[in-house]
């Protein structure tokens, strides 16, 4: 039993020798082990401050360290090349970064049209053997217009050009022009690309907006009332906003359903060849019975044609001897309110009525 | 995207404009020290000094240069943007701002935070005659005093300063390199005293060494002057961290007390009828079977 006792007291001893490693602090500080930092919220004591400033502030960081080195002799640690590392956490402090975050690539109007039918990208081999040179030849690249220098050294004129034109000069003019259609559609995409992270709608001052967003800007103000743009007085020559997807926008107006259906291709053409075939007349019932009308009307009226004519020649074919009613002569409508007049009743004093 | 308008000549070139796009894991921020109009001797030195502390990440301007970054900052951000830097000290002096220090970052290439602070007292490296600390230590920092948490303008400038002065982000760190503090405390009068102490590990008869200051300079005293920080927004926007970098949480793993790892997993029903048995002409299929 002694023995472990002056064990213990040796130890107490030796640990006397040094200075202590705890620090009591009123307030838990933070510490974030991965940026290496601690903060400390106590407050700081004013009579030491101003009786020795740097002792002062060299023993808070003193004590504030120790407590940031006890935190870090507490983790993992890993020998490497001969020397002991600690593996620091993730950083708790979020500090902001220089860029934002990359967002996801934009398609070009190529890509987005190939991922919409389902077009795959064929890898075209490096060479392919031209069978009038005799050779591999590359299909792009370093000496692929040698090889096509090489395979069109002559060059037929139609008939129906000049003679006298270059069509070596014609084929790379085409070319050219080819390079610069890629050219203007690459920029095309880039400015695509853009826009889609500006607002469609609103406005985006002066400068910034195009005529177009302008005019659409105006269009969907004016519409943005409670009665949807009915009692806006109009301007002279002025002109609605048009282009895709800008209804939408403009309160008001209809939507127009997208091209892309929710029916498969195939099933929605087949629809529609068989509906061409198989038509059948509609039966409008309403038309059919007023066909039916006149036609009787028009077999009646021959009929009594037939009968008139034959008073009216002992008549002597007079027209409208006796007043009161004509009889009408052929299919005409009676006007209206041209039949029923009251005899006695005189029509109101005024202007004609018409 | 936007500066691969015109289209690179040469693949160096294109392997250069892609690094300026945006990151999504972002390199350590660089400095960029830029001299004002005028500059005091106290101002000229503390630059130096700053560059002392940040030497890689750090980008100097000799030239003086006629910028008021509250003023207008375009031409500062220019100069950051030409200099591929994302935070800026600019030192200049004036009979209404003497020993003048604009400190600031940008976000997007535009600027986030400024800060202006001016030196009360100053006392440079070469005025301690103690052993300095290496180059590309990555050094201790710690705040001290209850007024950092106070206004957001202190919270924004702690957050700065620590951005300014905690250097590369590392994933592990040798014990034995653990060498420099830097120390901010915020006192009553809201002046922001700096000190930086070389730290020498004492023996404490346990495993965790005693620590020991001796101090190496910069020793400065600032208080704050303008400030221009950005909107909580924007803060907020230029903080958001991707998704890809956010660790989740691994499931069916714990630790043990030996500091071993033990994963569960989990296998589907076994099919007893496929299983393989010793093979017995007992057991063997008859013919009717068959």
């Amino acid at each position: 039993m002694e023995v472990v006792k002056e064990i213990l007291e040796k130890q107490q001893k030796d640990l006397e020798k040094y200075k202590p490693i705890t620090v009591e602090k009123h307030l838990d500080c933070r510490i974030d082990v991965g940026t290496l930092l601690i903060t400390d919220p106590n407050d700081l004591d004013e009579g030491l401050l101003k009786e020795n400033k740097e002792e002062y502030l060299k023993d808070i960081t003193r004590d504030n360290l120790q407590l940031l080195i006890n935190e870090i002799w507490t983790l993992p640690t890993e020998r490497v090349e001969e020397s002991i590392v600690a593996v620091l956490p993730l950083p708790t402090t979020s500090l902001p970064r220089s860029r934002k975050i990359p967002g996801p690539k934009v398609m070009t109007k190529w890509e987005k049209f190939a991922k919409e039918k389902g077009i795959q990208k064929k890898k075209k081999d490096k060479k392919v053997f031209d069978e009038t040179l005799d050779k591999w030849v590359p299909t792009y690249g370093f000496k692929r217009a040698d090889a096509e220098k090489q395979k069109e050294w002559v060059l037929e004129v139609p008939k129906n050009v000049n003679p006298m034109e270059d069509m070596f000069q014609k084929k790379i003019d085409l070319r050219q022009e080819k390079v610069a259609k890629n050219e203007i559609q690459r920029m095309k995409n880039i400015v695509r690309a853009k826009r889609q992270e500006t607002p469609r709608a609103g406005y985006l001052g002066p400068e910034a907006a195009s005529s177009t967003q302008l005019l659409t800007a105006a269009t969907i103000a004016k519409a943005s009332t409670a009665s949807v743009g009915k009692f806006q007085a109009k301007i002279a020559k002025e002109k609605q906003a048009r282009g895709i997807g800008v209804k939408e926008l403009i309160p008001g107006s209809k939507r127009k359903a997208s091209h892309l259906s929710t029916v498969p291709e195939k099933e929605a053409n087949l629809d529609l060849i068989r509906s061409v075939l198989h038509k059948k007349p509609k039966i409008d019932v309403d038309k059919a019975v007023s066909l039916q009308k006149k036609e009787s009307r028009l077999e009646r009226e021959a009929m009594e044609d037939g009968g008139q004519r034959k008073k009216k020649g002992g008549k002597g074919g007079k027209k409208g001897g006796s007043g009161g009613f004509k009889k009408s002569k052929g299919g005409k409508k009676p006007k209206g309110g041209m039949g029923q007049r009251a005899p006695g009743k005189k029509n109101a004093i005024g202007r004609k009525r018409r | 995207m936007s500066l691969m308008i015109r289209k690179p000549k040469t693949r160096k070139g294109k392997q250069i404009l892609l690094a300026r796009e945006p990151q999504l894991i972002e390199a350590a921020k660089q400095m960029l020290v830029v001299e004002g109009r005028k500059c005091s001797g106290n101002i000229k030195t503390f630059l130096k000094d700053v560059h002392q502390l940040k030497k890689p990440l750090c980008k100097v301007l000799n030239r003086s240069n006629d910028i008021t970054p509250f003023e207008d900052p375009s031409s500062l951000e220019f100069l950051a943007l030409k200099n591929e830097c994302t935070l800026f000290v600019l030192g200049s002096t004036s009979k209404k701002r003497p020993d003048n220090l604009v400190l600031g970052r940008l976000f997007e290439n535009e600027i986030l935070d400024l800060i202006e602070l001016g030196i009360k007292q100053y006392a440079s490296f070469a005025e301690f005659s103690s052993e300095k600390v290496g180059t590309c230590v990555k050094p201790c920092l710690v705040f001290s005093g209850p007024k950092w948490n106070q206004t957001e303008e202190l919270r924004r400038l702690r957050n700065l300063l620590i951005d300014t002065f905690q250097r590369d982000k590392v994933k592990a760190i040798r014990l034995q390199g653990i060498e420099h503090v830097i120390s901010f405390t915020c006192l009553e009068d809201l002046s922001i005293a700096m000190r930086s102490y070389k730290i020498s590990l004492k023996k404490s008869g346990q495993k965790t060494p005693r620590i020991e200051l001796t101090e190496i300079g910069p020793r400065s005293d600032f208080s704050i002057r303008r400030t221009k920080i950005a909107s909580e927004d924007l803060y907020k926007q230029s903080r958001r961290q991707p998704k890809e970098i956010k660790v989740s949480k691994k499931k069916n793993l714990s630790r043990d007390g030996l500091g071993n790892s033990h994963g569960r997993i989990h296998i589907g029903r076994q099919d007893i009828q496929k299983l393989q048995t010793r093979r017995m002409k007992g057991l063997k299929k008859t013919s009717e079977i068959k």
